[in-house]
């Protein structure tokens, strides 16, 4: 940390990439640009503000995982394009595109984990990939993992970052909201405990099934939680959106999640109450 | 896939055509069905024909659940309210007789004339609506009435107060519920299926679809909006999806679908609601004498493998 040069004031504004977008590295709260080791280093939240950026899903589990603890299942699990989609362009194209940018099979990554030590199951999503649309396998994989977590008798614990239902799967897509939804019942009922992390975004189809349905729901500062997104409701209601309209500190205050972690406390918080969930009475 | 969806009620067919007529005139219905689930298969829609059943699905005049109840349910009881915040006039519940037993009904209700819409919010839930929907199952439950859910919806309301009172959530917690009752559950799809507000009513132990309607992962605006970047493209949008009751039927999204008369459920509402009635009085024989447990077990594992690839199986 001692190492890191604040760069904050020369690259202030920094040019925008290309077609005017922002840089991903700088900070949309307060300009500050980083390199990415900086912001690695600092778990991907801006020194300066404290705004959160993305975290991918491999970094997400490498930041909250004991080192070496990981091991993936169902990694080999690929979608297929049950409707032929073709929209501008067609679907396998995007697919492939998503794999190689992001190096991931599919928007969720699962497996057995420990975190201080403490083993659970992890199911991460990952934005990148078709803004972490869930499809079936992204269904097929959370399901498996609670019942991965229900085989070894651990908590489960998710962390979400998702558009919602991937639209070029159609009405099977829909279908994962009740499979997911059907896959925590079963975990519940054998006991299991399910500790759900929101970070931003988690929307639609993923807010209005599994995600908001753990024992426990934490959400990241800033992260939207909303299953209309703002855009959409400006646009249908032309009603004016009030501050933070959607995000974590908004269902805070409306009673939507038990609390709002900053990252660098995300793994302690977790680890805690896997520890008090582990001492059941029964 | 449209081979498999094809030969599974072809099967069914030929076993029906052997039996002895046992139950009359309703295993005579059985056939007519399935021939005409058949024929809908073996011909692939068009592009046109998808669109005609979205606009169908839409159609004004087109039977809504409250029309529905009318003919079907005698002695209804409208519940309302949520017990927490109001009542939705989006969603209806309530109690009634249903051929002789008493039954559950929750659906979506849009308005007729202006002024209804208004105070139905064009049929988009709020939470409360939810909330009322699963306050109705929890009692349905409790006294082991069978639930009927009649889906018409657009899509849940889109607004500041709807996502304040936690609509995505509200949406998680009703599947959820339906995921534990203990007493069957029939879903008809009657017109728009929409997407999260649908499924919020629609974990049932049998998923029926109208001839005419439509079940679908975002309206067809929406889709075309966000990845054709133009509202305009709807028609392709549907097309591209697949939204008709051939093809959620062909997916194993649904179990049946539900005759209407010729020409859509609004040329005739007495003849629709009957065909309705005979399709969810049959499905709910299908559940006598199961016991509650073995009843959602089968619920769960129906969404479990729903749709499921093949190499994932």
């Amino acid at each position: 940390m001692s190492e890191r040069i604040d760069v904050s004031i020369e690259h202030r504004h920094a040019p925008p990439e290309d077609g005017g977008r922002p840089h991903p590295n700088t900070c949309p709260g307060c300009g500050s640009h980083y390199r990415d080791d900086e912001l690695d280093a600092n778990l991907r939240v801006c020194p300066q503000c404290g705004h959160h950026f993305p975290v991918h899903a491999r970094e997400r589990i490498r930041q909250l995982a004991d080192n070496d603890s990981f091991a993936e299942e169902a990694a080999e699990l690929r979608s297929d394009d049950p409707l032929d989609f073709f929209d501008l362009r067609p679907y396998t194209e995007r697919l492939a595109e998503a794999e190689l940018s992001t190096g991931l099979g599919e928007a969720m990554v699962i497996g057995h984990a420990a975190i201080e030590e403490l083993p659970c199951e992890l199911a991460v999503m990952e934005f990148g990939f078709m803004g972490g649309s869930m499809g079936r396998i992204v269904g097929e994989k959370f399901a498996r993992a609670c019942e991965s977590a229900t085989e070894r008798g651990v908590p489960l614990v998710s962390v979400t970052a998702s558009g919602g239902a991937r639209m070029q799967e159609g009405i099977l897509s829909l279908m994962q909201l009740p499979k997911t939804v059907c896959a925590v019942e079963d975990l519940h009922d054998s006991g299991g405990t399910m500790i759900s992390v929101m970070a931003h975004p988690t929307t639609a189809g993923v807010l209005a099934s599994f995600a908001s349905l753990g024992d426990v729901l934490l959400a990241e500062p800033g992260a939207l939680l909303s299953f209309t997104g703002p855009r959409v409701v400006q646009q249908t209601t032309r009603e004016k959106l009030p501050d933070n309209f959607g995000r974590a500190e908004s269902n805070y205050r409306h009673g939507h999640v038990d609390q709002i972690v900053p990252r660098p406390e995300l793994r302690a918080t977790v680890a805690r109450l896997l520890r008090l969930f582990s001492s059941n009475g029964a | 896939m449209a081979r498999e969806a094809e030969l599974r009620i072809r099967e069914q067919l030929s076993r029906l055509r052997s039996l002895p007529l046992l139950r009359g005139a309703r295993l005579e219905g059985e056939l007519e069905r399935l021939q005409r689930q058949l024929e809908r298969i073996v011909a692939e829609p068009s592009d046109e024909e998808i669109w005609r059943s979205v606009e169908l699905a839409r159609n004004a005049d087109r039977p809504y659940t409250l029309d529905y109840v009318e003919r079907l349910l005698e002695d209804w009881f409208e519940l309302h309210g949520d017990r927490a915040h109001g009542d939705d006039a989006a969603v209806v519940a309530g109690l009634g007789r249903f051929r002789g037993r008493t039954v559950v009904l929750v659906g979506n209700q849009k308005g007729r004339d202006v002024k209804e819409r208004t105070d139905r919010n064009f049929g988009m839930a709020y939470p409360e609506g939810y909330g009322k929907a699963m306050r109705a199952m929890e009692l349905a439950n409790r006294h082991g009435f069978p639930v009927i859910s009649l889906v018409d919806i657009p899509g849940a309301y889109p607004g500041v107060t709807a996502e304040e009172h936690g609509q995505g959530g509200a949406i998680a917690r009703s599947q959820a519920l339906m995921a534990r009752l203990r007493v069957p559950i029939v879903t008809c799809i009657i017109g728009e299926g929409g997407s999260g507000g649908a499924i919020a009513t629609a974990l049932a132990d049998r998923v029926l679809m109208q001839e005419n309607a439509i079940y679908t992962v975002i309206s067809p605006e929406g889709c075309a909006a966000i990845l054709w970047r133009d509202a305009g493209e709807a028609q392709k949008a549907a097309a591209a999806f697949k939204p008709d009751a051939g093809h959620c039927l062909e997916l194993g999204v649904i179990d049946a679908i539900v005759a209407e008369p010729d020409g859509g459920a609004h040329t005739n509402a007495d003849e629709a609601a009957r065909l309705l009635g005979d399709a969810l009085a049959e499905s709910i024989e299908l559940f006598d004498g199961l016991a509650g447990d073995d009843l959602r077990r089968q619920r769960r594992v129906r969404f479990r493998t729903i749709g499921q690839l093949s190499t994932t199986a």
